[in-house]
């Protein structure tokens, strides 16, 4: 293998390389769009069925908890068009489709019911309707059994789903003790439906031998492959699993497809027969992961400045009823109890909860979110308790570069750049000007308050799982000089294929056309790791190139020994390579001479990300690579009287390093940012006494509106950006940290409603900020300003 | 009475499919316009992203004659729509927009400049809705564009860029004569269509559906069918099929009734036919009242105001649908007919409890009366969602006040999502008709309002929630009443401006 990271052809490219069409840092279009527009994209659904395809409906439970002691499914059976009904029975090989191997996720369950709504048989038929009619006339029993549906309930009987696990530096006990200031509280975070717009389907069609091709929406087709291997008892090599793209994943698609694809290949061998199943939106959001809820107790000890001296804080996450990620996905909350600020002496606790309800899965951030949306909490009530505005309570706290650069779990951090990126975002939000407009407005203003915050993201990149930081690709090149690309990353909207491309082309200097893009298939590249934790581009475009290295070292070392000249006077130039003074041929008249030359036109690629190693058994190491910056200024408008809400401006400034494709950036962004405000305005997930999910479909589960994205909004990418980490183009990961910036959103909400009491009352304000959450908090501060009010009085005759 | 044996039945279905022609028999009646599309035709370009009609990715465009020799375009969710709907009309799919030789319209091209898609999935649906917007001339106005694409959800844009290729892809040219010329051209071809055919009566194996064009032959027709489920604009009715995966058995059709699509308006009153849609609806019933024309903007989407009808909000008895409390506190009647009996009722005293309503087997809604405010009375409602836009309400709020001498001379409150029907707090009402307008009475009204209601707690708010911000409507009414520079609204005409 080449080390592509040593690679110094285009290292430190700032602009475009000229008479080049689409290499890096030049916003290229999304390789889609044309066909996105015209309808012309094939998601998994539009594939064309072949004769005899068998559509797949999930028979669901009607009780959180319990053991079925009657399954009649006769009349499923016998309905119109079926033409088979699976249960746990029916399960060739390992009934489990766990991603972490815990053994607790069956693809159908023997016997015992874990949520409402888990599928507990599943019907094919010859249509979708048929099958989801038939699917409604099971006859079943149950014994119900006592139903854990509460984060609290779950911690007070100690039902965990992975060990509770602890992250330290220093003594947290001593360090509040001295503290002058002390304050401890709890935080509620809410959930979040992934809502990607293409809802789950894999459609399998039968090959010789048993052997099975899964069309899935997947963000993980290696994992897939294995898991439906095991399903059917069958080795890795008799499944392969292809993605060309997903109509959204979101994380969504990391874990939550492995049943769905399981039920369809096990029909499909079964019967001979393709088999496709798409879920219906309701059952979708009903049956599948979220973002996990989590409520934050924390006792934090700060002096004079708002600088924080000691921090004890417990998080407690709701992972439903089965592992699923949740380990890591806690993990990574504690990694970011930090976000941009050194703790002084901490203890992060973190329990993984066990409830009768659907396993909660990776979401963008995959905990994360939830670790800074509590740290920022913190920090303005600390700056609320010492009376400084909350920016400069945030500065006070930053990590220093020489010295408080220790994060909790023992890394120095090395790429600091909060500083230089504050007075950015200062000058560019004019925070301090608006600060005292927004205090003036909310004099005059009895009814609509507004607020206003400012702040930051430092979010670490890589998988925390070190051995997942590993990716492989495909070249070919055709004897025309037409390029057939191949990479493990899976394409969801994120614009990874472009990115990739846009390296192999930059690498080959050939125009951005001459190369295909081609479906993820675990025939091509195995063993890859999921699209997620926003290393795509990172580890995928390193692999691509690494592929296009080889093919070029050999192209250089052909032309070299053919026209005589050193190897070093090869120069790939664009559309174009110049051997020395002999020859300047097109790169189509290089591979045609080359393959007449008998060189091998086709390489592997790989990548292993450099650096990082953690001791989890000791919560200390290196886990990240490097970090991703960004920082936010919202300004919102609440309505006192109801607890509506709107995000009147927001001006952002992000750290994408040298950017791979600006627009692809610029779109990561802003769709991170309003899916995080939505996140943490008017998501909310609510399931009834029952444990019945009641907001399972857009009409009772609100993602943002268009009229939602704020009329003023303001977006760079950080004109300073620069990874001081040798990664692709030096660039820097965009998928997960701009969804944090949105955490200026609820922040600023919580200003507008500190001042109905004049920042004297601290408002306790959970996530989403939903009209009923603000209108309560609004009272709250309002009824407690009052009673301090009271207290302050002279007692009557004093 | 007339039976429906005396009205001329047709059996196939006529519609273009962009220009071409279609005629189809034997088709169950209640498949959606997205299943057609995606099963029948191959034609996978409109995608399913909820099949109830509140993602959009299902949007297509309906054309049909406007009566006036040209074309009424408007977009709607094929997920909730059924096929025999499109009788007589032109369905418009995302397929339809590239040239010919292949080049992509320019609403399809200003999305790829913008960056507009990411994920994809979306994507065709927002197409029509802004080709929609390009056919009625262009929008630039953020506030027009948030309108048009209310109904749209994008998961991963965050709709800045689409915003954008709103404003970029123009519009059709108001003196275009080619297009004028080719509008009418298709008006004429889909009239000849179904011109003299007869009413449409679709009677398949799974169900029966009929297209009655006028007043008479819909009385008819239901005095002989007179459990048969009326539908209007689907956005209700689809749901009970695509989630519900209920049969409807038969289905009778309001939407090609010519005489229910007529909106009169005089002095005093607006009058609303009951095939009469929210879009079509929206101008006159806004000029009732600015707060109504609010109120109509945020009632679903540009795609469900275009299919659902003011009719088929009252007639379905739902206790949180949007209009029924608005146009109670204006005290609206309707007008329903059984056969060739009409009677009034007013609209308070139509919904007599969770789901029921004061309608007979056989009677349908002909007509809304809406009374406009007399001289002196202020109408104001407020609509609490979790979301401004495209959301169901939690609690809304509809008052009409006659301050005299600094009295409240008559008063009227309706709520919706306060009990099992849109009603009036009619203790609130009473606390406050006699007594000065001032923060003792309205302390007082809204004590009363605590006994007039016991709201329920459910996904969309608390019980708690539901009479606090009741409560605390009372006093925005109070503030607004009585104090009109302080700023009380976040979105709508009257939004604060800072």
């Amino acid at each position: 293998m080449s080390d592509p990271s040593a690679n110094s052809q285009a290292e430190d490219l700032i602009a475009p390389t000229a008479g080049l069409s689409g290499g890096v840092r030049t916003a290229s279009k999304h390789d889609s769009g044309p066909k996105h527009v015209a309808g012309e994209a094939v998601y998994i659904d539009d594939i064309i069925e072949p004769f005899g395809t068998l559509h797949l409906a999930p028979g669901a439970a009607t009780i959180a908890h319990g053991k079925i002691t009657k399954m009649d499914l006769s009349k499923v059976r016998s309905a119109p068009g079926v033409v088979c009904v699976l249960t746990a029975d029916d399960v060739p090989g390992v009934n489990d489709v766990s991603p972490a191997h815990t053994h607790d996720e069956p693809v159908l369950p023997d016997g015992l019911v874990q949520f409402y709504g888990q599928p507990v048989f599943c019907v094919a038929a010859e249509t979708r309707a048929q099958a989801r009619a038939a699917a409604k006339l099971a006859d079943i029993e149950y014994e119900e059994l006592p139903a854990v549906l509460s984060v609290d309930e779950a911690l007070e009987k100690q039902l965990f789903v992975a060990p509770p696990h602890v992250m330290k530096q220093g003594d947290a006990a001593s360090a509040l003790a001295k503290a002058k200031h002390r304050r401890s509280a709890r935080m509620e975070i809410g959930g979040q439906d992934h809502f990607y717009l293409e809802g789950q389907i894999t459609f399998a069609i039968p090959q010789e031998d048993g052997d099975v091709l899964l069309h899935c929406s997947t963000q993980h087709p290696s994992e897939v492959q294995h898991n439906i291997a095991n399903v059917l008892g069958r080795p890795a090599n008799a499944v392969t699993v292809e993605v060309r793209r997903m109509g959204g994943g979101f994380g969504g698609k990391e874990t939550q497809a492995s049943q769905w694809a399981a039920l369809a290949a096990i029909v499909a061998v079964k019967t001979g027969r393709p088999a496709k199943f798409r879920l219906d939106r309701d059952d979708d959001m009903i049956m599948t992961g979220k973002r996990h809820d989590f409520i934050v107790d924390y006792d934090v000890g700060f002096d004079d400045d708002g600088r924080i001296w000691g921090l004890d804080i417990q998080y407690a996450a709701n992972c439903g009823f089965s592992a699923d990620l949740s380990a890591a996905i806690a993990d990574r909350a504690m990694f970011h109890t930090d976000n941009a600020y050194y703790l002084g002496d901490v203890e992060i606790r973190s329990y993984r909860c066990k409830t009768n309800l659907v396993s909660n899965t990776a979401f963008r951030g995959f905990g994360g979110p939830q670790g800074m949306v509590a740290i920022e909490r913190i920090i303005d009530e600390i700056a609320m308790t010492v009376g400084r505005d909350p920016l400069d309570v945030r500065i006070a706290n930053y990590y220093g570069t020489d010295d408080r650069n220790t994060t909790p779990y023992h890394m120095v951090v090395e790429d600091n750049v909060l500083g230089d990126l504050t007075d950015d975002i200062l000058n560019a939000s004019d925070y301090r000007k608006r600060r005292t407009e927004v205090e003036a407005f909310n004099a005059q203003s009895p009814v609509l308050k507004k607020g206003l915050s400012l702040t930051p993201v430092k979010f670490g990149i890589s998988f925390t799982t070190s051995f997942l930081n590993q990716a492989g690709a495909l070249i070919h090149v055709y004897q025309d000089g037409s390029v057939h690309l191949n990479h493990g990353g899976t394409e969801m909207g994120q614009g990874l294929f472009i990115k990739v491309a846009q390296v192999v082309a930059e690498e080959f200097q050939i125009d951005l056309d001459q190369i295909k893009i081609t479906a993820t298939n675990t025939g091509k590249v195995p063993n890859t790791s999921a699209t997620a934790a926003s290393s795509g581009a990172d580890m995928n475009g390193m692999a691509a190139r690494d592929a296009a290295m080889t093919i070029k070292n050999r192209l250089i070392t052909f032309a070299a020994e053919k026209y005589g000249v050193a190897e070093a006077a090869v120069r790939f130039v664009p559309g174009k390579v110049i051997i020395g003074d002999q020859a300047e041929l097109s790169f189509a008249d290089v591979i045609k001479q080359a393959y007449l030359a008998r060189v091998s036109l086709s390489a592997t690629g790989y990548y292993a990300t450099p650096k990082i190693h953690y001791d989890r058994e000791n919560a200390s190491g290196r886990p990240f690579y490097y970090f991703a910056y960004g920082m936010a200024c919202s300004e919102v408008l609440i309505d006192t009287l109801t607890g509506e809400n709107k995000v009147t401006r927001v001006d952002i400034i992000h750290d994408v390093g040298q950017s791979l494709n600006p627009a692809i950036d610029r779109g990561q962004i802003e769709g991170g940012f309003i899916q995080g405000m939505g996140w943490l305005t008017t998501e909310e997930l609510w399931w009834d006494d029952r444990g019945n999910l009641r907001t399972h479909a857009p009409s009772t589960y609100k993602i943002p509106a268009c009229s939602d994205r704020p009329e003023d909004f303001r977006m760079e990418l950080w004109s300073s950006g620069r990874n001081v980490e040798k990664t692709i183009h030096r660039s820097k990961a965009v998928g997960e940290p701009p969804l944090m910036l949105a955490i200026s959103v609820h922040r600023a909400i919580a200003d507008a409603i500190a001042s109905v009491a004049d920042h004297k009352v601290i408002p306790e304000l959970n996530t989403p900020a939903t009209p009923e959450a603000v209108l309560y908090a609004v009272a709250d501060v309002a009824k407690r300003m009052m009673q301090n009010v009271g207290q302050s009085m002279p007692a009557a005759g004093e | 009475m007339t039976q429906h044996t005396d009205i001329t039945m047709r059996p196939d279905i006529r519609f273009l499919l962009g220009d071409e022609e279609r005629s189809l028999r034997n088709i169950d009646p209640q498949m959606t316009v997205l299943d057609y599309l995606r099963l029948e035709e191959r034609k996978s370009g409109t995608k399913e992203g909820c099949a109830e009609g509140d993602c959009g990715a299902c949007t297509v465009i309906i054309g049909e004659p406007n009566g006036d020799g040209g074309m009424a375009y408007r977009t709607v969710n094929a997920c909730i729509q059924f096929v025999p709907t499109l009788d007589g009309k032109q369905l418009l799919t995302v397929e339809h927009l590239k040239s010919k030789d292949g080049s992509l319209h320019p609403v399809q091209q200003a999305m790829v400049e913008t960056h507009g898609s990411q994920c994809g999935f979306c994507t065709p649906g927002f197409v029509m809705s802004l080709y929609q917007l390009w056919l009625d001339g262009g929008e630039e106005d953020r506030g027009a564009i948030n309108d048009a694409l209310a109904g749209n959800l994008c998961r991963c844009t965050g709709y800045g860029p689409i915003i954008e290729a709103a404003r970029n892809a123009g519009g059709v040219a108001a003196n275009d004569t080619t297009e004028q010329k080719r509008r009418t051209d298709l008006a004429t071809r889909l009239s000849d269509m179904v011109k003299g055919a007869g009413t449409l009566a679709v009677e398949h194996a799974a169900g029966r559906y009929y297209a009655p064009r006028t007043s008479d032959e819909l009385a008819a027709l239901l005095v002989a069918h007179p459990h048969a489920t009326v539908l209007a604009g689907g956005t209700d009715v689809g749901l009970w099929v695509t989630k519900m995966l209920k049969r409807l058995d038969p289905i009778i059709y309001i939407g090609d009734v010519s005489d229910l699509k007529s909106v009169s308006e005089t002095e005093t009153a607006v009058t609303i036919g009951a095939g009469v849609t929210y879009s079509r609806a929206h101008d006159a019933l806004g000029r009732v009242a600015a707060d109504v024309g609010e109120l109509i903007r945020r009632i679903g989407s540009r795609q469900i105001r275009n299919a659902g009808t003011v009719g088929g909000n009252i007639a379905n008895g739902s206790p949180i649908g949007d209009m029924p409390p608005a146009l109670i506190a204006l005290g609206a009647k309707i007008v329903l007919r059984m056969g060739d009996v009409t009677r009034d009722v007013p609209l308070e005293e139509f919904f007599v409890s969770y789901g029921k309503q004061d309608r007979m087997p056989g009677e349908f809604v002909q007509s809304v009366i809406v009374p406009k405010p007399a001289s002196g009375m202020t109408f104001k409602a407020y609509k609490i969602s979790k979301r401004f836009d495209q959301d169901i309400t939690a609690v809304l709020g509809a008052f009409a006040i006659r301050i005299a001498d600094g009295k409240v001379a008559e008063f009227r409150a309706a709520f919706g999502g306060m009990a099992g029907t849109p009603m009036r707090a009619k203790k609130c009402e009473a606390a406050l008709i006699g007594q000065d307008w001032n923060e003792a009475s309205l302390s007082a009204a809204q004590l009363a309002l605590a006994s007039d209601f016991a709201p329920m707690t459910d996904m969309r708010a608390s019980k708690e929630y539901r009479m606090l911000v009741a409560q605390n409507l009372l006093t925005k009414l109070f503030i607004e009443t009585s104090a009109p520079d302080i700023a009380t609204r976040l979105v709508g005409k009257e939004a604060a401006h800072v």
